[in-house]
């Protein structure tokens, strides 16, 4: 089990580090979808299986494509290629980078501080997920739901067509 | 949502239904006798070639896949000195047949012709000649026509009187 | 150690066994659709034409494999070997008969609906890989049409496990020794079985290939054995759907005890397999809005209502 978390975590760190590096970025999001993979892998290992298959199900399956769909249509070229290599220069990354790598410290530090029982192997299903979520975070599940609907709502809202009554030819000039 | 349901039962019926292939090579399919396919040239009752050699299937045949070359025998009997048919471009429309004042080039029901080589389509007229007289029987052009070239004589022919004698033609 | 073997054997018998009917299937597929049209199908190679099968496999390996240039390499490559690694991956949680089973994992119908889900992006990668317009717009078509069926497919097994109280494959067989899952969830059947359709995009919800159209959308740069992926790939998912279908409404390997639960099994299977080919025999293709819109207007509703009233039945007589 140590081994297989430890090859799947170093999968994840890797193809993050690809996302980051690729200048297409359909390319770029092929391997986020691998680190999303990777990640659910973990999820599985550590007694989680029902937020493990979540994970593909709704962010690599239905997430992802969603953000691959838009890209395709941008229909983004060899340009967008070259510029997004002379923005990958070291001077514009470095910045990030550091802040990034003494957030990677303090997370290594802090990790280290916790006693080691983080392993524990209690399987956490379907059942207890449910259970969790409509009594602790019944507020925050309440609340999901409401941004949800208003999400619907709006994108109604947005692709709402007004019924033409005529065809196309048939209608009167608007009056400019 | 009904009547797709019904679709897909009758469609579903169609299993027990007789099968309308017919199996090719085992099976021939029935062709009448007046199918257009390959093309012929027939000989009549006497065993001689029916074609004039009058050009006019050349002139007719839209793909201008005929190509032939008149000669005369020592009766001065017309006939074709080469006759050549490209497969590859006619269409088996079946104009010559029409334009043929003699019967002579025919469409008969055999379209069996493949080839490996496309020169091997073009047929000569050792290819096209055939030893019957094809769809059309007991016809024979010299013997109805006019003009004596050593299958009849003078005033011989079916429904043709005698040559007047100029000299006995006194009122 | 024999049980491993025992497990081993199970493994490379379900992937052999499930490549093979994929395979099969192509003899089956046109030899039905035949049937149906009135006429004989392919039947010269070897007895009824049995052999068509090797020689379609023997022509699609020797075709060339042609990558045009303007196509982006690595995805074009990669995307035809989704749909077969995420389906034969599926087939992992199908009990075949008590027993055979290769991962009897608990949460197997959620798996299921995680593979189905990355398998739509065969046809987005390949769409978008071959750099050309219409391919593009059946990836573009096919990802839409695949991200609105997985929601109603997910919903309406949700009254199955509902009735079965389980995620795993197994315990729902178990749950129908009484009465098939078809009786009570009646709605949810017909509701996957759409869903199942326009998952695998067949006919007649196979918009994002659309011959007529679109060129075979999706993969109209494809040749040789990547060609050959996608059709196997289809044929191995009707194979999959058929199977789900067996197993969640259907009872599986349930049934008389006059002949063994995998023969059953594959009874029942193949049953849905010709169903499949009957309705791509008998229906038309539909417009791709028309598809939509009937998805989310009409089968989203009755799953939600069927979801909701199964719930409240159970929670009734509890």
């Amino acid at each position: 089990m140590q081994i297989i978390f430890y090859i799947a975590a170093l999968v994840a760190i890797v193809s993050t580090a690809m996302v980051i590096t690729r200048k297409n970025a359909v390319h770029a999001l092929l391997y986020l979808i691998v680190s999303l993979l990777a990640v659910s892998v973990i999820f599985f290992i550590m007694g989680a299986p029902f937020v493990a298959a979540l994970e593909v199900i709704v962010y690599a399956g239905a997430i992802m494509i969603l953000i691959i769909f838009a890209i395709m249509m941008l229909n983004l070229g060899q340009a967008s290629e070259k510029r997004e290599k002379e923005w990958l220069k070291p001077r514009t990354w470095i910045g990030p980078g550091i802040l990034a790598a003494i957030l990677l410290a303090e997370l290594i530090y802090t990790l280290n501080s916790f006693s080691p029982s983080a392993h524990e192997q209690a399987i956490i299903d379907a059942k207890d997920v449910g259970m969790s979520l409509f009594s602790t975070y019944a507020l925050g599940v309440e609340l999901a739901a409401m941004m949800l609907m208003a999400g619907i709502v709006g994108a109604y809202h947005i692709g709402h067509e007004k019924q033409k009554e005529y065809h196309r030819y048939l209608q009167k000039e608007e009056k400019l | 949502m009904l009547s797709s349901i019904r679709t897909v039962w009758l469609v579903f019926l169609h299993m027990f239904k007789k099968r309308v292939t017919i199996e090719y090579p085992e099976k021939k399919a029935y062709l009448a006798p007046r199918w257009r396919g390959r093309i012929v040239l027939t000989r009549d009752p006497d065993h001689n070639e029916r074609c004039v050699a009058c050009y006019l299937c050349a002139a007719v045949c839209p793909t201008d896949c005929i190509s032939l070359q008149a000669t005369e025998d020592e009766n001065g009997r017309r006939k074709p000195e080469y006759f050549r048919i490209n497969f590859s471009r006619c269409i088996f429309c079946g104009l010559c047949e029409d334009a043929c004042p003699t019967y002579s080039i025919q469409l008969v029901p055999d379209f069996e012709m493949g080839e490996y080589k496309r020169q091997d389509l073009v047929y000569e007229k050792e290819d096209l000649l055939i030893d019957g007289q094809g769809k059309y029987h007991g016809y024979n052009f010299y013997r109805v026509a006019g003009v004596a070239v050593g299958v009849k004589g003078k005033g011989e022919g079916e429904n043709e009187s005698a040559p007047v004698d100029r000299k006995k033609l006194v009122p | 150690m024999s049980e491993t073997w025992i497990h081993i054997l199970i493994i490379v018998c379900v992937l052999l066994g499930m490549v093979t009917i994929a395979a099969g299937l192509i003899y089956v597929e046109r030899r039905m659709l035949a049937v149906w049209q009135e006429r004989y199908g392919p039947n010269r190679v070897g007895p009824f034409g049995i052999f068509q099968v090797m020689a379609d496999m023997v022509k699609i390996f020797f075709k060339e494999d042609w990558i045009p240039g303007f196509v982006d390499r690595k995805v074009f490559i990669v995307a035809p070997t989704i749909i077969m690694i995420t389906t034969l991956l599926s087939f992992a949680i199908v009990p075949f008969a008590p027993g055979i089973v290769v991962a009897n994992l608990n949460v197997g119908i959620l798996f299921f609906l995680a593979m189905s889900s990355l398998g739509a992006y065969t046809i987005v990668l390949a769409g978008w890989a071959s750099n050309n317009k219409y391919s593009l717009i059946g990836g573009l078509r096919g990802a839409a049409q695949m991200i609105s069926y997985e929601v109603f497919m997910g919903l309406s097994l949700m009254g199955v496990v509902i009735l079965a109280g389980s995620f795993n494959m197994t315990d729902i067989v178990m749950a129908q020794k009484g009465m098939w899952n078809v009786v009570p969830q009646f709605i949810g059947f017909v509701i996957f079985f759409i869903a199942g359709l326009a998952e695998t995009h067949r006919l007649p919800f196979d918009i994002p290939e659309a011959e007529s159209e679109l060129i075979a959308g999706f993969h109209s740069e494809y040749s040789g054995m990547k060609f050959g992926m996608f059709f196997v790939g289809e044929y191995l998912g009707i194979t999959l759907v058929s199977a789900m279908t067996t197993v969640l409404f259907f009872g599986g390997w349930l049934g008389p005890s006059f002949l063994p639960p995998i023969v059953w099994f594959l009874i029942k299977m193949f049953a849905f397999i010709l169903v499949f080919v009957l309705l791509r025999a008998s229906l038309p293709r539909p417009r791709y809005d028309q598809l939509m819109s009937w998805g989310w207007k009409i089968l989203l509703p009755l799953a939600l209502l069927n979801l909701l009233v199964t719930g409240a039945i159970v929670l009734y007589n509890q």
